[in-house]
């Protein structure tokens, strides 16, 4: 009766290909293949997508991406300074602001920097603009923690050795301390790129001329105008992953670089 | 070409040394006073040794000189500088007082020869050129200049200390300060740290060296001062104080260092 341990093994993978095969097994007896052929894997009808979600839709989110971290990135710096500062006043301000554009949806920084402030200041802004700003603040928020624990992780003695030789404050953090939480930083910085590709999507709440339109916004379109069901946003889908995969590889890449240097 | 940079930094006897006089001077963190009024005075090119048991305070004194801590209480004087002084421009004094730390503290992200420039370059403002050939003459000083290209973490312990030797000295200082420089290190690495510190203390720079190795002490130091407490416990000649201590705390304190395998079987 008694088993041994390579015997357990054994049966403990038998078990599991079981249920995996039963899982499938049910999965696809459960589903309308028919339907679904319509509906989501009509390759046959969406053409027309093409060239535009590739020229234009899928250089709007990379344009989009790109302009909300580099504003992310700076206000993210300056916020993790500020979080770090002698200074309770800008402690205050740091740590309430973090914790505001982190706690709501970025959803609604997007409707409120698209409709309400422009409502509010009698501005208008045009959509460029407010891409930059809605996903630069959230951004800011999230990035700033994580430069903050990058900036935390430097040795204090890095610090001290610095100021020992006689270094102004400012120029021990920007020649010595941040060059190397930026090293530390690289892996999840990259995950931050990857979640703003994909919050780049929320623009579609703002309306949006043709030239503007990033992936999601192409999909949604041709989820009305192809008759392909759900189709357009699969190939919208398919497009996000080419630009997210190669990022988490490199996050990887940067990940076990920095484990090998570290001692 | 070192005959060239030898006019700039560290020919034996052109080191221009700066003193330091420490009076009653107190540090406490919070409710824990670890320093309860110290005084003392190193003149230019002299060298002191800051022996005692851990948490003695000597590593707190020797912090306080380039004011990596705050002291409460008390006046320090470092060269011209008043350094206790709230308006001193602690930068520019801190040009003149090379720190020597216990974990090395070089910069990981730059070779040995850019930890040795950066500063130069960033606070003396001195062209890369130059800087360059300051950093590899200090390098060749510490016996490393065959390594210049090699990153921290390509260096074993006693390469690093040495280095960093090596950084503190590309600044010219009239005061260096060890922070316990051999206690991080493998044992076979000790030997090329100290022999590098006993040919600075040749050349007439002003050293102040917080230490368990009491050959290096005994030999290098004019002065040894013991501390215990908070206080100095006992200070002299550095012979007389290591081998004829007249306070009991230094008594035992010595025979706990120098042969610790005869406590043990005491006890």
């Amino acid at each position: 009766m008694a088993m041994t341990a390579r015997q357990r093994a054994r049966v403990s993978l038998y078990v599991q290909i079981g249920i995996f095969i039963v899982a499938v097994a049910a999965l696809v007896l459960a589903t309308d293949w028919k339907t679904i052929g319509n509906s989501v894997f009509n390759f046959g009808k969406i053409g027309p997508m093409f060239p535009d979600i590739f020229l234009v839709g899928l250089k709007n989110t990379l344009i989009y991406t790109f302009l909300g971290f580099v504003v992310g990135l700076s206000g993210g710096l300056l916020l993790a300074l500020m979080k770090l500062s002698a200074f309770p006043l800008y402690r205050w301000i740091a740590t309430g602001y973090i914790e505001f554009f982190r706690g709501i949806p970025a959803l609604l920084v997007f409707i409120a920097f698209g409709y309400g402030v422009p409502l509010a200041f009698g501005v208008s802004w045009n959509v460029t603009i407010v891409v930059m700003v809605s996903l630069g603040m959230v951004a800011s928020a999230y990035i700033a923690e994580t430069l903050r624990a990058g900036l935390q992780a430097v040795p204090k003695g890095q610090l001290e050795a610095a100021r020992s030789l006689g270094m102004p404050q400012w120029r021990a953090m920007v020649s010595i301390v941040i060059p190397q939480a930026f090293k530390i930083v690289l892996p999840p910085l990259t995950n931050e790129v990857i979640l703003l590709t994909k919050d780049s999507s929320l623009i579609y709440v703002l309306g949006l001329t043709a030239s503007q339109y990033e992936l999601t916004k192409f999909g949604r379109d041709g989820i009305s105008s192809l008759g392909a069901g759900l189709t357009p946003l699969l190939v919208a889908g398919a497009f996000y992953l080419v630009i997210t995969i190669p990022l988490s590889l490199l996050a990887r890449k940067f990940e076990s670089r920095s484990a090998r240097t570290k001692r | 070409m070192n005959d060239v940079v030898n006019s700039t930094a560290g020919n034996p006897g052109t080191v221009n040394a700066a003193g330091v006089s420490i009076k009653d001077l107190r540090k406490s963190y919070g409710t824990n006073e670890v320093l309860k009024g110290i005084s003392l005075d190193v003149k230019p090119g002299e060298v002191v040794c800051l022996i005692g048991p851990s948490g003695s305070g000597k590593s707190t004194l020797l912090r306080c000189v380039n004011l990596l801590e705050q002291p409460n209480e008390g006046a320090i004087q470092v060269g011209g500088f008043e350094a206790t002084d709230p308006d001193v421009d602690i930068d520019k004094m801190r040009r003149k007082v090379g720190m020597v730390f216990q974990q090395f503290n070089l910069f990981p992200h730059l070779d040995a020869k850019r930890n040795c420039t950066i500063a130069q370059t960033k606070v003396l403002k001195r062209s890369l050129a130059e800087a360059d050939e300051v950093a590899q003459h200090n390098l060749d000083r510490v016996g490393l200049g065959h390594l210049s290209d090699r990153f921290p973490d390509q260096l074993s312990g006693g390469q690093q200390q040495r280095v960093a030797i090596a950084r503190a000295l590309s600044m010219n200082p009239e005061l260096m300060l060890f922070d316990e420089p051999t206690s991080a290190l493998d044992p076979e690495t000790v030997g090329d740290v100290l022999s590098v510190m006993r040919n600075l203390a040749k050349e007439g720079m002003t050293m102040l060296v917080v230490t368990h190795e009491m050959g290096f002490a005994r030999e290098v130091a004019d002065r040894v001062v013991f501390m215990d407490g908070g206080v100095v416990v006992e200070e002299g000649v550095a012979e007389q104080v290591i081998s004829a201590p007249t306070q009991s705390r230094t008594k035992e304190f010595l025979r706990r260092v120098l042969d610790p395998t005869h406590i043990e079987i005491e006890e």
